[in-house]
């Protein structure tokens, strides 16, 4: 968050982030909660409406921009990396935030994710995991489910599902989170982290498609099982979950594995770092339902040099030791003669 | 150096003994292994000559492959110079002067060089190895199949080797000099002084005296061998040729593009980013524009070519220049993007030097087949302008052009450059910053009188405002849904997608050019109207000019702006016969049919090669006496 795009003067609510659109997504999709919390999050940190871009692709959740009373531009298929990353050269003032899907961000556009991420762009990238193509109804996607009954998959997908944080995580981004589109306290909190992260900041949002995948995340919003099938990351803490907090993970060598907390010390449980290397918030990204908890929280959380700095840097050191470009002597060149 | 000098043949101990004969107009090609250094030789002797003040013209033609298998057809590498006491046009149809470093060398080239040429060999590289890898069963030094020319068969690599033994290199680093032994001896021949390149090697090899060291030697001792050597009877000599008066340089396409649009940036007031990502034949302005950060230039090596597109809008709709630059492959995949700027109507240019296709096709060699790409190659109805740079100086003209279009009309634009365009070289009379015109960019602030702000309402150019992120009041969100004219919002509305649909058209229909429409050689009526566009221009018109020497009513139209054309109706009807010469099978005769609904014939070449001045002349003799000429007809 650039700390000048902070609104002091106008202090602003999160309906001053509707715009006069009428929101088109299905009753009961979760992508309402996100838009949500979203322009809670703005209030409460008091962003300047004109300093910040929504940027999407194509999807359900690309729509995002025409609802958030910002500047928006919703892009084409798979490709909004590739526009924020423009912008943000020329632009490092702005905040710049992503939304995409699924099928957007790791299908189509799994080549600018891979890039956007290592290059460590300033932007926040929220992408909404429904495990389906929503506005084409109801393909599966790259995250659906092995074996998952859709409209093209009608033997069951054959294809194994791409993992979104350990994606991020291997594409060195320097803050990599996942809440879920129910959990509002929690998206919140998750969101706010982003928004002040500098550097990419990818968000993993599960987001449940009622129309075309309901209850795919239901065991881990239901509340009879929930407590069961989340574990909260929290940093320095330990990682426990369970309805008695009776449960916890323990690292067996790099491999996590699911302990009774009445039989484990405290301090052999795996305490939660989100600046530790990559083996840790790989190994926690692998952690999948029902074989464990689901790890909602932020994995990794690093500071780490942003391009739109670097490149400005190198801007800045070019002028000081070259001078402001002389344009004749550029267009002159080293070698002329002269005809009289 | 800032002045003309006399070839007074500085840097070198002795003068020279033999008769030099005045010419008006030379054509050499050295070819080689593409290893063996001839673009360098090539480009040092066009500097050279440029510096004499001879007018210039170049042909680069070397193989995609950076080491094809050494002594190989397909490895063989060639630069080609046109040097001229005359205004001159091509890099020449014919070579006076070959120097063949190997056998595959001189059986590539060997085609182009007119009877009676001089043919310079490499005689220590035709051994029996040497001939096979070339396709020879028999050394053409040995039969009498070279008997129609004046061939200087040379040990350079020997000689070579003898005149580099004392700095310490090593065989290989000897061997690498034998270029600077052939470019020494064709300076003698014709009578160019050594200075430039000997400071070039200075600078070059500044931090490795002895490599510079052999190169100048290697130099010096080609440039000796000629004048002590008895096969050569005479030396020659190009006069400088009557340019306009002023203060010229040598320039190739690539490089006026890349000062083209640090330029613009700097006459807009702009940042500029140049997005790109590496393709033969535009890589180059990339490399250019890298070491440009301190003239408001940001380059962006992009992760794809779609990601440059996105990287130069998204430029554009944060208030900057955005450029991407490619080839035709890459246009491709950039296609559904210039349809995005073309509905959120945002400024920015796409560079696309033009290769031989389809697919990957021929990367190294020239066409013209990306016109109708550029102009439809997209879903929807989605026009663009499109400019076509004529030369390697006029890349500097059409990127700033392209840019004042850009911003005027808030459109992407299109310029048209080619492989030939891109690396070959000519003088360029250089421009006083201060006298090119601005251009000039608004942007808005929020309406004072509380109005909502239309994001596309049109000014009278049809332009929608450039609003910028970062200006209060003016929040607005844009994208590829069409939008509702005016507010800009989405909209599914029948009547609104025929009026936006019409309104974009429009805009590009009537747009005034920022530049010259066309250029114009000859009369205004006659028996011929040759019309082309982009890099033939020379060749077309030198052809023109031949054509009227040959008493025959020839002019030649070259347009620079193929969207929108200009009107040319009228033009074509005081002409018997229109003839669109194109390096592809009928592009733009095939628009200018429709458009103009006139029966134009085409000469049409697809080799990866420019026109040859003669087969255009004769190209059109012959639809001419199918035709008959207006004399006749009388």
């Amino acid at each position: 968050m650039t700390l000048a795009n902070r609104n002091s003067l106008n202090v602003l609510k999160p309906s001053d982030f509707a715009t006069d659109q009428d929101v088109r997504w299905c009753p009961g999709c979760g992508d309402y909660s996100i838009l949500a919390q979203m322009k809670k999050v703005m209030a409460k940190l008091g962003v300047d409406r004109s300093r910040t871009v929504f940027i999407s692709g194509i999807g359900c959740s690309s729509r995002f921009p025409y609802y958030m009373n910002t500047y928006g531009f919703h892009s084409i298929h798979g490709r909004a990396p590739t526009f924020a990353t423009g912008l943000k050269l020329v632009r490092p003032d702005l905040d710049v935030w992503i939304v995409t899907g699924d099928g957007d961000a790791l299908s189509i556009g799994g080549n600018h994710l891979m890039h956007i991420l290592r290059r460590n762009v300033d932007v926040k990238i929220l992408l909404f995991n429904n495990r389906i193509y929503g506005l084409t109804k109801g393909q599966y996607s790259p995250t659906s489910l092995a074996g998952a009954k859709t409209k093209s998959t009608p033997l069951g997908s054959v294809d194994n599902p791409i993992q979104p944080i350990s994606l991020a995580l291997a594409a060195e981004a320097s803050f990599v989170a996942r809440s879920i589109d129910v959990d509002v306290k929690h998206l919140e909190y998750v969101l706010e982290r982003a928004a002040r992260h500098r550097g990419s900041a990818f968000v993993e949002i599960y987001q449940n498609c009622n129309i075309f995948n309901d209850g795919a995340y239901e065991p881990l919003t239901d509340r009879a099982t929930r407590s069961d099938n989340v574990v909260y990351l929290e940093h320095g803490k330990p990682l426990i979950f369970g309805k008695a907090s009776d449960k916890g993970i323990r690292l067996n060598g790099l491999s996590p594995e699911v302990v009774s907390t009445a039989q484990v010390q405290p301090d052999d449980l795996l305490i939660h770092d989100e600046r530790a290397d990559a083996a840790l918030p790989f190994a926690l990204s692998r952690m999948h339902y029902p074989e464990f908890p689901e790890p909602l929280g932020i994995f990794r959380a690093v500071e780490r040099e942003t391009y739109d700095t670097a490149v400005r840097q190198q801007t800045e050191t070019a002028i000081a030791r070259f001078g402001e470009g002389d344009l004749q002597k550029l267009i002159t060149g080293n070698e002329t003669w002269t005809v009289k | 150096m800032t002045t003309a000098f006399e070839s007074t043949l500085n840097g070198h101990p002795s003068t020279t003994a033999k008769p030099v004969r005045r010419l008006a107009d030379v054509t050499v090609r050295f070819a080689g292994d593409s290893g063996d250094g001839m673009q360098l030789a090539g480009t040092q002797f066009t500097d050279t000559s440029a510096l004499l003040g001879n007018d210039i013209s170049t042909l680069p033609d070397f193989p995609a492959e950076i080491r094809a298998p050494a002594g190989t057809l397909a490895g063989v590498s060639g630069y080609q110079i046109h040097f001229s006491s005359n205004e001159i046009f091509t890099p020449g149809d014919e070579v006076d002067a070959l120097v063949a470093m190997n056998p595959a060398a001189l059986k590539v080239n060997l085609g182009s060089v007119k009877d009676g040429g001089i043919v310079i060999v490499n005689s220590d590289a035709f051994g029996p190895n040497d001939l096979k890898k070339a396709g020879y069963a028999v050394s053409p030094l040995e039969d009498d199949s070279l008997s129609n020319y004046r061939v200087i068969k040379v040990p350079i690599s020997k000689l070579n080797s003898e005149a580099t033994k004392d700095f310490g290199l090593t065989v290989k680093e000897q061997d690498r000099c034998k270029n600077m032994f052939a470019l020494g001896l064709v300076y003698w021949l014709y009578s160019r002084p050594l200075d430039a390149t000997l400071d070039h090697i200075q600078t070059k090899f500044a931090r490795k005296p002895a490599i510079a060291a052999a190169n100048a030697a290697s130099l010096k001792a080609g440039y000796a061998y000629g004048e002590t050597l008895e096969l050569f009877h005479e030396q020659y000599q190009v006069p400088k040729a009557k340019l306009a008066p002023g203060t010229y340089r040598k320039i190739t396409g690539n490089e006026a593009l890349a000062i083209s649009i640090a330029t613009a940036g700097r006459l807009a007031s702009k940042q500029v980013l140049y997005a790109s990502y590496p393709i033969t034949p535009a890589s180059d302005i990339l490399h250019q524009l890298a070491g440009m950060r301190n003239f408001g230039v940001i380059t962006f090596q992009a992760e794809d070519e779609i990601a440059a597109i996105g990287a130069a809008i998204g430029a554009a709709f944060g208030g900057a220049l955005g450029i991407t630059g490619t080839s035709g492959p890459g246009i491709a995949l950039k296609s559904e993007a210039i349809g995005l700027a073309v509905m959120t109507e945002l400024p920015v240019v796409i560079v696309d030097v033009q290769r031989g296709g389809p697919s990957t096709g021929l990367p190294t060699k020239t066409e013209q087949a990306d016109l109708m790409q550029v102009l439809f190659g997209r879903n929807g109805e989605c026009p663009v302008p499109v400019i076509a740079a004529a030369s390697p100086a006029d890349c500097f003209n059409a990127a700033i052009e392209a840019f004042a279009v850009a911003v005027r009309y808030m459109t992407p634009v299109v310029l048209l450059s080619d492989g030939y365009v891109a690396n070959s070289a000519e003088p360029w009379l250089i421009p006083d910053v201060s006298t090119l015109p601005l251009i000039r960019v608004e942007h808005p602030a929020a309406p004072a009188d509380g109005q909502p702000f239309g994001p596309y309402r049109r000014d009278e150019h049809g332009s929608r405002p450039w609003a910028i992120p970062g200006t209060p009041g003016l929040e607005h969100r844009i994208g590829g849904l069409e939008k509702e004219d005016v507010t800009g919002n989405v909209s599914y509305d029948p009547a609104n997608h025929e009026r936006m649909v019409q309104l974009r058209a429009a805009k590009v229909a009537n747009l005034k050019p920022a530049g010259e429409p066309y250029l114009w050689t000859g009369e205004q009526e006659g028996d011929v109207l040759l019309v082309g566009w982009g890099g033939t221009f020379g060749a077309i018109k030198a052809a023109t000019l031949e054509l009227q020497q040959q008493g025959i009513r020839a002019s030649h139209c070259h347009l620079r702006y193929l969207n929108p054309l200009p009107d040319l109706k009228e033009v074509f009807k005081r002409f018997r016969q229109v003839i669109v010469p194109e390096l592809n099978l009928g592009q733009l005769r095939t628009l200018l049919r429709d458009r103009f609904l006139i029966d134009a014939q085409g000469i049409n070449k697809v080799r990866g090669q420019p026109f040859t001045v003669g087969e255009l002349v004769r190209g059109v003799r012959s639809r001419l006496e199918t035709v008959g000429t207006a004399d006749e007809r009388r």
